[in-house]
C-alpha cells in the first residue's frame, strides 16, 4: 500500500473540513476522490502534501508511519502534487522551475545540463514536446500542467496528486490528460485524481472514494451510474438539466461592436471583439480561462480602463462612461470573484444590499442613510433569494460561498435592468446553490433580459444558453446554436474553427 | 503598420518626449544663445599617463555637438522601438548629450574640470550603489525595504564613532555593516516574524534612527567631539598602471578601499543573482514563495537571511559618508540617499547592473551639481541643487518605460494554518 490516511480529521474554525477520513491508495491504481466544491478534498491533499497539518489522524507511507510537516517530507516520501494553482514561477524557464529546490551546483554556479537532458527525456516519453528554455508564462495552460507533472516525476513520485486538473483544459487537452494518467499507471505510479466531474473519473479510475461534508459517504467502482456517483456526492437527487421557458427572443439589448481590451501591461487581450445579445437571450461564452473572457465582462461595466471600440446597451453608447452609470443604465453584474469584487466582507448583508444605490432614493435622503428602508429591504431580499444567516446584520464574510453568491445576486436583479452580466457564476459553489442560480437566470430570461454568461464548465454553458460564443485568446471563433456537439465546442476552445 | 500595444505606445510617446525636449534644448542652448566664450574641459587629474589635457570650445559650437550626441540617442532609441528592443541606452544617450549641452552653455567661459567631475561623480554614487543592493537583495526576495535610509544613516553614524574610539579606520569599516545589518533585523524581525506592513516598519526604521543619532549627536558627538567624531577617512589607494589610464583610470582606480569593496560586491551579487542556487532561490520566493515552498525550500529563512545580508551591504554604503569621505559624522548627514538608491532600484528594473547604471547616473547629475556652483555659473543655487532630482523624476517616469517588481514583493508569506 503506497498511501494510506487513517482517520484524518481537520477544522477550521467551527468548520469540520475533514472528519475522520480513511483512504487506501494502491500501487499503480487510479483512485478517483470525488466531492463537490468545499466537501474538504483540497483540504485532505494539503495535508497530505504537509501544507496543512492534521488535527488527528495517521499517515501511512509503505505501511510505515510517517509524519508529514513539510512539503519537503511528502517529496522525501514519493508524494507529488500537481496542485489546481500551478506552482510555477511565471518568469522561469522550465528547466529553472524544475530544477528549483534541487539544484546541483559546481562553484555555486547551478548547471542545467542533466536536468535539460532529463526533461527531455520525460518530455519525449511521454510525448509532450516541452522546450526546457521556454519561459513559463509564454506556455499555454495545458502545457504547464505537464511541466508539473514532469516536475513530480523527476522527485520520483510514487504517489501523484492531480487536484482539480481538468478545471483549466479544453475537452480534447482533458483527453490527453486522461491517457497520461493511464500511461503513468501503467508504469506502476499510483495517483490520486481529485475531481467533481463525473464522466472523468468513470473513463480512468480504478477506484472512487466520494466525500460530502468532510466525511467519507462510499466507495464505489468506475462501473456505477453516473446518477449514483452524483446522488452520493450531493446526499440527494440532483437534476442539473432546469426547464427552460420557449426560446423566443426580442431585440438587440446589447451589442458590442469591434471592442479591444488591453491589460495595465500593455498586453492585447481582447482584440475586435463584436457580439449581440438579444432581449429574453442566454448568450454563453465558452473557452478556457485567461483567454479574455473576464475582462470582457469587467469592459462591459467599464471596470476596465484601456479599451477601444463600441459597447451599445439599447442603442445607447456605454464605452467610456462611469461604472456607476453603467449599471444604472440597465446592468445587473455578477462578478467573478464575489469575495474580492461582489461584497464587501467585512459589511453586514443589509449594507452589501444597499451598494448599488445607497446614494440613492428611497436608501438616502439629503445625504443620510434611510435606516429602516435599508433593513426592510435586506429582511425583503433575504426572504425573496433565500439567503441562510443568522441576522441580516451579520457581515458577508460569515457567509458559504453560495449564500454570498445569493446576496450579490440578490442586489444586482432587484435593479430595474435589461441586461445580465453573469461571470463564473457557479464557480466553487454546492449543487443546491448551483441550482438556484440557474434557476435565476432563466426566470430573468423569461423575463425578456438580455443575459451574458461566462463560464468555462461546458456543461453549464450547453445547458443554460441559447447560444454560445467560443473565445480564445481574446477572439469569437464563432457563435453556434447551443445543441453543437461537445467535440466541436472543445475544438473551438482551442482555437480551431 | 501594426496596431501598437501600450508598451510600444509608451515608448513611442517617451520618444516624442524626447524629441520636443530636444527642440526646447537646442533652441535655448544653440539657436537662441549667443554665447561666444569658450569653455575648457580639463582631463588631467593627477599623474596619468596624457592623452589630451585640455579642450577648448566655443559655448554655442559645445552646446550644438552634445545636441547632436542626444539626437544620436533618439535615433537609437527608435531603432530600438522599431525593432521592438529596448529604448534604455538611447535615452541614457539623449539624457547624458543633453546634460553636456546645458553644461556647454551654462558655464560658458568657465574651466570645468571633467575627470574631476567624473570622480566625484562615482563618489557620490557609491553610497546609492550600495543601498539600490540593499534594496535589491531585499526585494527580489519579496521584502520591500524602505529602511535604506536609516540602514545608511545608523551605519555612517557607527562606523565614525568606532574609528574615532579605536583610532583605527579598519574597526570603523568593520563596524558599518554590523550596524547595518542591526538596523535589517528589526526590518526583518517585524516584516517577516509578525508581517507587519513593509512599508510603515521601514518609515518607522528611519524615523528612529534619526532620532537615535540626532539624540547622541547632541549629546555625545558635539561635546567631545575630540574623542566620539575624530575618525578621519580612508586615503586613496591607486591601483598600479590601471590608474594611469587616461581619464577614466584616475577615476576608476585611484579610489578608496570601500570603492574596489563595491566593484566586487556589485559583481558577485549580478552573478549570484541570475547563475547561482541562492540566486536561483531568491528570486523563486520573490515571485511564487508558495511555489518555492512546495519544493521544500524555507521562504521566511532565505527572506530573513537575504535582509539581513542587504543590511550588511548598505551598511558599506553608510560608511562612504563617514570613513569613506570627510571623516566625521554630521546631523543627518545621508540626506534621502536611501531614498534616491531605492530610485535607482526602480529605475534599473531591479537589476544589479541597471541599479549601478541609475546611481551613476544621478551621482553625475549631483556632481554636475555642485560643479557649476563652484565655478560660480550665474543660476540660483536653489535651482541647481533641484538639477539632480529632476533627472531623477525625469528619468524614472518617462525613459524607463514599464518595469515589474518581483510578484511577492511586500506580501508577507504564511502557509496554510501555520
Amino acid at each position: 500500500m503506497p498511501l494510506e490516511l487513517k482517520g484524518i480529521s481537520k477544522s477550521f474554525g467551527n468548520l469540520q473540513a475533514n472528519n475522520q477520513i480513511n483512504l487506501k491508495v494502491g500501487k499503480g491504481e487510479i483512485h478517483a476522490i470525488l466531492g463537490e466544491n468545499g466537501a474538504g478534498k483540497s483540504t485532505l491533499m494539503n495535508i497530505v502534501y504537509g501544507l496543512l497539518q492534521p488535527d488527528s489522524g495517521e499517515i501511512l507511507v509503505d505501511e510505515k508511519l510517517v509524519k508529514i510537516l513539510e512539503p519537503a517530507d511528502a517529496i522525501k516520501y514519493g508524494i507529488g502534487m500537481v496542485h489546481q494553482h500551478f506552482m510555477l514561477i511565471p518568469v522561469f524557464t522550465v528547466a529553472e522551475n524544475i530544477a528549483l529546490g534541487r539544484e546541483k551546483s559546481k562553484f555555486g554556479i547551478i548547471s542545467f545540463a542533466e536536468i535539460k537532458t532529463k526533461i527531455k527525456k520525460l518530455s519525449d516519453e511521454f510525448k509532450f514536446d516541452i522546450d526546457p528554455d521556454a519561459i513559463i508564462e509564454d506556455l499555454p495552460v495545458g502545457v504547464q500542467q505537464r511541466i508539473e507533472i514532469i516536475k513530480a516525476l523527476m522527485y520520483d513520485a510514487k504517489v501523484l496528486i492531480l487536484d482539480e486538473p481538468t478545471a483549466v483544459l479544453t475537452p480534447q487537452e482533458t483527453d490527453e490528460l486522461l491517457n497520461v494518467m493511464k500511461i503513468l499507471k501503467s508504469r506502476g505510479t499510483s495517483i490520486i485524481f481529485i475531481t467533481h466531474k463525473l464522466r472523468e473519473v468513470r473513463a480512468v479510475a480504478d477506484k472512487i472514494t466520494i466525500i460530502r461534508l468532510g466525511k467519507v459517504v462510499g466507495t464505489q467502482l468506475p462501473s456505477a451510474s453516473q446518477e449514483e456517483l452524483a446522488n452520493l456526492m450531493v446526499g440527494r437527487e440532483v437534476d442539473l438539466a432546469p426547464s427552460k421557458a420557449a426560446f423566443n427572443p426580442g431585440g438587440n439589448v446589447l451589442e458590442i461592436n469591434d471592442l479591444s481590451i488591453f491589460n495595465d501591461s500593455g498586453r492585447k487581450v481582447v482584440s475586435n471583439l463584436s457580439l449581440n445579445i438579444r432581449a429574453g437571450e442566454i448568450l454563453a461564452i465558452a473557452g478556457v480561462q485567461g483567454n479574455g473572457q473576464s475582462e470582457l465582462a469587467r469592459a462591459i461595466v467599464n471596470l476596465e480602463k484601456h479599451k477601444s471600440g463600441s459597447i451599445k446597451l439599447d442603442g445607447k453608447e456605454i464605452l467610456g462612461s462611469t461604472v456607476r452609470d453603467s449599471l444604472r443604465a440597465g446592468i445587473a453584474y455578477i462578478p467573478e470573484s464575489r469575495e474580492l469584487d461582489g461584497l464587501i466582507s467585512t459589511f453586514s448583508i443589509t449594507e452589501n444590499l444597499i451598494l448599488d444605490v445607497h446614494d440613492l432614493e428611497p436608501a438616502a435622503s439629503r445625504g443620510q442613510l434611510n435606516r429602516s428602508y435599508i433593513s426592510e429591504n435586506a429582511t425583503t431580499l433575504v426572504k425573496e433569494f433565500d439567503v441562510r444567516t443568522q441576522s441580516i446584520e451579520a457581515n458577508s464574510s460569515s457567509l458559504s460561498g453560495g449564500n454570498k453568491q445569493k446576496v450579490v445576486l440578490a442586489r444586482e436583479l432587484s435593479r430595474e435592468v435589461k441586461l445580465v452580466v453573469a461571470a463564473q457564476p457557479t464557480r466553487g459553489l454546492d449543487v443546491g446553490s448551483i441550482e438556484f442560480v440557474y434557476e435565476k437566470l432563466l426566470a430573468e430570461r423569461a423575463n425578456k433580459k438580455a443575459i451574458l454568461l461566462i463560464s468555462s464548465e461546458l456543461d453549464e454553458v450547453m445547458e443554460l444558453a441559447d447560444r454560445i460564443a467560443v473565445i480564445y485568446k481574446g477572439e469569437i471563433v464563432g457563435v453556434v446554436d447551443s445543441d453543437v456537439s461537445r467535440e466541436k465546442l472543445g475544438l473551438m476552445m482551442a482555437g480551431i474553427k | 503598420m501594426a496596431e501598437l500595444n501600450l508598451v510600444q505606445k509608451r515608448k513611442q510617446k517617451s520618444i516624442f518626449t524626447m524629441l520636443a525636449l530636444f527642440a526646447i534644448f537646442t533652441l535655448v542652448f544653440y539657436i537662441t544663445s549667443s554665447k561666444t566664450e569658450p569653455i575648457t574641459f580639463g582631463f588631467i587629474l593627477g599623474d596619468e599617463f596624457k592623452l589630451i589635457s585640455e579642450w577648448s570650445v566655443s559655448s554655442r559650437v559645445g552646446s550644438g555637438i552634445f545636441m547632436l550626441l542626444a539626437l544620436f540617442g533618439i535615433g537609437l532609441s527608435y531603432l530600438g522601438f522599431k525593432s521592438e528592443k529596448s529604448t534604455t541606452l538611447g535615452s541614457v544617450i539623449f539624457g547624458l548629450g543633453s546634460i553636456m549641452s546645458f553644461l556647454c552653455w551654462a558655464a560658458a567661459g568657465k574651466f570645468i574640470p571633467f575627470t574631476g567631475l567624473l570622480q566625484a561623480a562615482l563618489l557620490l554614487a557609491v553610497p546609492l550603489i550600495f543601498g539600490s543592493m540593499s534594496g535589491l537583495l531585499c526585494e527580489k526576495s519579496g521584502v520591500i525595504n524602505i529602511a535604506i535610509e536609516g540602514q545608511l544613516l545608523f551605519s555612517a553614524f557607527i562606523s565614525a564613532i568606532v574609528a574615532s574610539l579605536t583610532q583605527n579606520l579598519m574597526w570603523g569599516l568593520l563596524s558599518a555593516p554590523i550596524a547595518g545589518a542591526l538596523v535589517s533585523l528589526i526590518l526583518a524581525y517585524f516584516a517577516i516574524n509578525f508581517k507587519v506592513d513593509q512599508v510603515i516598519i521601514g518609515f518607522v526604521i528611519n524615523v528612529l534612527v534619526l532620532g537615535l543619532t540626532n539624540f547622541f549627536y547632541s549629546t555625545l558627538l558635539v561635546p567631545y567631539d575630540s574623542t566620539w567624531n575624530a575618525a578621519g577617512s580612508f586615503s586613496n589607494i591607486p591601483i598600479p598602471i590601471l590608474s594611469k589610464i587616461p581619464i577614466i583610470g584616475p577615476v576608476l582606480f585611484n579610489q578608496t578601499i570601500i570603492v574596489y569593496i563595491m566593484y566586487a560586491i556589485v559583481t558577485l551579487i549580478q552573478v549570484a543573482l541570475f547563475k547561482s542556487r541562492w540566486g536561483l532561490r531568491t528570486r523563486a520566493i520573490g515571485e511564487l514563495p508558495i511555489a518555492a515552498d512546495s519544493v521544500g525550500i524555507d521562504v521566511n529563512k532565505l527572506r530573513f537571511r537575504n535582509v539581513m545580508l542587504a543590511g550588511l551591504v548598505s551598511g558599506l554604503g553608510g560608511a562612504v559618508f563617514t570613513i569613506g569621505a570627510v571623516g566625521i559624522f554630521s546631523q543627518s548627514m545621508t540626506a534621502g540617499a536611501g531614498f534616491i538608491a531605492l530610485a535607482c532600484l526602480v529605475f534599473g528594473k531591479w537589476s544589479p547592473r541597471g541599479a549601478l547604471v541609475a546611481a551613476l547616473f544621478f551621482g553625475f547629475a549631483n556632481s554636475l551639481q555642485s560643479n557649476l556652483s563652484i565655478s560660480g555659473v550665474a543660476l540660483p543655487s536653489e535651482l541647481m541643487l533641484m538639477i539632480p532630482y529632476i533627472a531623477t523624476i525625469i528619468a524614472v517616469s518617462g525613459l524607463v518605460g514599464r518595469v515589474r517588481a518581483p510578484a511577492a514583493d511586500g506580501i508577507p508569506y504564511s502557509r496554510g494554518n501555520k
